[in-house]
C-alpha cells in the first residue's frame, strides 16, 4: 500500500519501511524551537539538553514585555542560551514570530521534524516538513532527548485546480475549504495538484498555519519547483523531500476549483462551516481592523495591504493595526516603503510579535466591539473581550474594510 | 490508570480560549483556572470539586498549546472525557499526567452530576448512576507510560535531565506548567 506524504517521512524518520494510519512512531526531531512564554515562569534550566545545534529560542508572544512576568523570562531565555551554547537565538531586535523566524531560517527543512511549543506549528507543513502544533511541557521533554512520538492519522488529500483570481489569497482558500469541509480533528491534511503551482510560499503558508483551526495534526504541501526556489533563495539544498505514491490511501480526495474562488470571510466563533463570500455579507460595521500573526503578517500580506490602502484614509472611528511578522519583514517593509504607505492612510504599525491575535496586548478589543483580523483564530474572547466579535478575512478584505469602516470586498476599493 | 469521579458534560468545539484565555495567561496557575469556562459556564470553577472528571463532545480543545490541562489538574479535576479530543488537547493532558479517555458516546450516556469510572488500562468505562457501560481501544503503551509517570517532567527527572529532587514535586502539574512554561 503506497503512502501518503505525512506517511513518508514519518515512516523514513522513523526508520521503518512503512506506517499506516493508527501506528505510534517514535522519531528523532530535526529542530526544537522555544518560545519567550516556556521562560516566563518558574522556568528550571535542564541538567543536560539533546543537542543545543537542534535548537532554537524565539522570543515572540509577548515582546516588548507587556507585563513583569514577562520580563522576568527574558533573562530565563538569556542566561539559558548562553549556558548551553545556544547559537540561534532570535531575542528582541532579530525576533519575530517564530513560524515567520523558522521559515526565514530554513529551520523547517523538507523532509524532517520540527517541534516547537506553539499550535501553529503546522505552518512548517508548507516546507513539506513533519511539523505539528505541541505542548509545552512536551517541547521541554524534545529539547532533553531528542525524540518524540506521532501516531499516524488518515489523511485528506486537498488537490488544487485551475488559477486563483489575483485578488484570492491563501486566506480566502483556508476559509472556502473550512467553511465547505469543516473540522477535521484527528486527520492529517495534505495539498498538491496541478494548481499548487500557482500557489506561492505566502500563500502555502497560511493556509498550512490555518489547519490548527479545523483541528488537524499535520498539514503538509508537496514538494515542487516553487519550494525548490525558496531553498536556493536560502542557500539550502541538502534536504530530501517526500511525495505521496500514487496508490496512497486517503480518507477523501477533495478537488478545490480555484479560478471560482473569491474573498471570503469567517463569522465570529470559528471558521468551521461558519464563512461565505465577502460580498454576500450584510453591511457590518467594524472598530478595529488587525493585519498580522503567523499566518498573515508576511511581508506579501504587508505589501496587498499597501496596495490597496495608498492613497486612501482609515475611515472615522476606525483603527488599522498591522503587525509584521519578524523584525526582518519590518526591516523590508519599511524599506519598500510599505509602512509608510500604511501610516500614511492612518494606520498604526507594531514592533512584530503575536501580540493582538492572542488578546494578550498590542491592539485588545473591548466590549461590543467588532474586529475584521487576519490573524490565527476568531474564537469568542479570542482577542480580548467576550462580548467583542471577531470576523476573519484576508489582508486585502481587512485593508478594503478599515478604508470603508465596513466589511468590504477589496474589488470595490481603489485608490 | 483507573479514575471515578462525578461527571460535568459539557458541548461541542470547546476551544481552548474557552478554557485559557489570553488575559488568564498574565496569571499565576493558581488564578488562571478560576477562569475556565469563564463565559461558557460562569462560576463552574467555584462548583467543581476534587476528584470530578470534565466531559465535553467533539473537537474538545481545538486551538492552542496552552497547558489546559494542568489548569484543569490546578483545579484537582482527576481526568477528561470526550467523544472526540483535539490531537494537541489530548497530548498536553498526556504530558501533564492527566488521565484522558475517549468515549464516543459520551455525552448521550452521562448526566452532569453522575458519577463515571474510566480505565485506561483495559478500555472500559462505566456510568456507576445508570449502569451504562462499554468499552473502547486501549491507548498505546508509549502513551500510557507517560500519564502512569504523571507526565513527561517526571520522567525527565527519572532519566536525569532535571534535578532528581524534584521528581516528585513535578508529578503535580501545576509545578510542572511552572516550569516548562506555556505555549500558544
Amino acid at each position: 500500500m503506497g503512502m501518503t506524504i505525512i506517511e513518508k517521512m514519518l515512516s523514513r524518520k522513523a526508520g521503518l519501511g512503512t506506517v499506516s494510519v493508527g501506528d505510534v512512531v517514535v522519531v528523532d526531531v530535526d529542530m526544537t524551537v522555544l518560545i519567550d512564554l516556556q521562560f516566563s515562569t518558574m522556568w528550571i534550566p535542564p541538567i543536560r539538553i539533546h543537542d543545543p545545534d537542534k535548537l532554537a529560542i524565539v522570543m515572540d508572544h509577548a515582546v516588548p514585555a507587556p507585563t513583569i512576568k514577562d520580563a522576568a523570562g527574558g533573562p530565563h531565555a538569556r542566561k539559558f542560551a548562553s549556558d548551553f551554547g545556544v547559537k540561534r537565538f532570535y531575542d528582541v531586535g532579530r525576533h519575530g514570530i517564530c513560524h515567520q523566524v523558522i521559515a526565514e531560517n530554513g529551520l523547517a527543512r523538507p523532509g524532517e521534524v520540527l517541534a516547537c511549543s506553539d499550535s501553529h506549528t503546522c505552518a512548517g507543513g508548507a516546507y513539506n516538513t513533519v511539523a505539528r502544533g505541541l505542548g509545552p511541557a512536551e517541547v521541554y521533554s524534545i529539547m532533553c532527548t531528542g525524540t518524540t512520538w506521532y501516531q499516524i492519522a488518515p489523511t485528506i488529500r486537498y488537490e488544487l485546480e485551475g488559477v486563483k483570481p489575483s485578488v484570492v489569497s491563501g486566506k480566502d482558500i483556508f476559509l472556502h475549504i473550512a467553511n465547505e469541509y469543516g473540522d477535521a480533528a484527528n486527520l492529517n491534511l495534505e495539498f498538491g495538484g496541478p494548481g499548487l503551482a500557482g500557489i506561492p510560499m505566502h500563500d502555502r503558508r497560511t493556509i498550512a498555519t490555518q489547519g490548527a483551526e479545523v483541528s488537524a495534526d499535520f498539514s503538509t504541501f508537496e514538494a515542487d519547483a516553487v519550494l525548490t526556489e525558496f531553498f536556493d533563495e536560502l542557500g539550502i539544498s541538502d534536504y530530501i523531500a517526500a511525495d505521496p505514491d500514487p496508490d496512497a490511501n486517503y480518507r477523501d480526495v477533495r478537488r478545490i476549483d480555484l479560478t471560482a474562488l473569491q474573498p471570503y470571510v469567517a463569522r465570529p466563533g470559528t471558521v468551521s462551516r461558519n464563512g461565505l463570500p465577502v460580498s454576500e455579507l450584510n453591511r457590518q460595521r467594524i472598530d478595529q481592523a488587525f493585519i498580522g500573526s503567523c499566518a498573515n503578517g508576511q511581508l506579501e500580506d504587508l505589501e496587498i495591504a499597501a496596495n490597496v490602502l495608498r492613497g486612501n484614509t482609515i475611515a472615522p472611528g476606525v483603527r488599522l493595526l498591522v503587525t509584521p511578522a519578524s523584525q526582518a519583514v519590518y526591516r523590508d517593509a519599511m524599506r519598500r516603503g510599505y509602512l509608510q504607505d500604511i501610516a500614511d492612510a492612518g494606520g498604526v504599525v507594531t514592533n512584530s510579535t503575536c501580540g493582538a491575535c492572542f488578546g494578550y496586548h498590542m491592539g485588545v478589543v473591548g466590549p461590543g466591539e467588532v474586529c475584521i483580523t487576519s490573524s490565527t483564530r476568531n474564537f469568542t474572547g479570542r482577542m480580548g473581550s467576550a462580548e467583542a466579535e471577531i470576523f476573519m478575512a484576508s489582508p486585502a478584505t481587512v485593508a478594503a474594510s478599515a478604508i470603508t469602516g465596513y466589511i468590504t470586498d477589496p474589488r470595490s476599493v481603489t485608490a | 490508570m483507573r479514575f471515578t469521579g462525578k461527571v460535568w458534560v459539557f458541548g461541542d468545539d470547546l476551544n481552548t480560549d474557552a478554557m485559557y484565555p489570553g488575559f488568564a495567561m498574565k496569571m499565576e496557575p493558581s488564578d488562571a483556572a478560576k477562569h475556565i469556562f469563564y463565559e461558557v459556564r460562569p462560576g463552574w470553577t467555584d462548583e467543581v470539586s476534587a476528584g470530578d472528571i470534565v466531559m465535553a463532545g467533539k473537537n474538545f480543545g481545538v486551538g492552542s498549546s496552552r497547558p489546559v490541562a494542568a489548569l484543569f489538574a490546578e483545579l484537582g479535576v482527576t481526568g477528561l472525557v470526550a467523544e472526540e479530543f483535539n490531537s494537541l488537547f489530548f497530548r498536553n493532558a498526556v504530558n501533564a499526567g492527566l488521565p484522558a479517555m475517549t468515549v464516543p458516546e459520551a455525552t448521550t450516556t452521562f448526566s452532569d452530576g453522575d458519577v463515571g469510572t474510566f480505565d485506561l488500562s483495559d478500555g472500559s468505562w462505566r456510568n456507576d448512576t445508570t449502569g451504562a457501560c462499554g468499552a473502547v481501544p486501549k491507548l498505546p503503551e508509549l502513551i500510557l507510560d507517560i500519564i502512569t509517570s504523571g507526565g513527561v517532567l517526571p520522567r525527565l527527572a527519572a532519566q536525569g535531565y532535571v534535578p532528581a529532587e524534584l521528581g516528585d514535586v513535578l508529578r503535580s502539574s501545576s509545578v510542572a506548567m511552572r516550569s516548562a512554561g506555556s505555549g500558544a
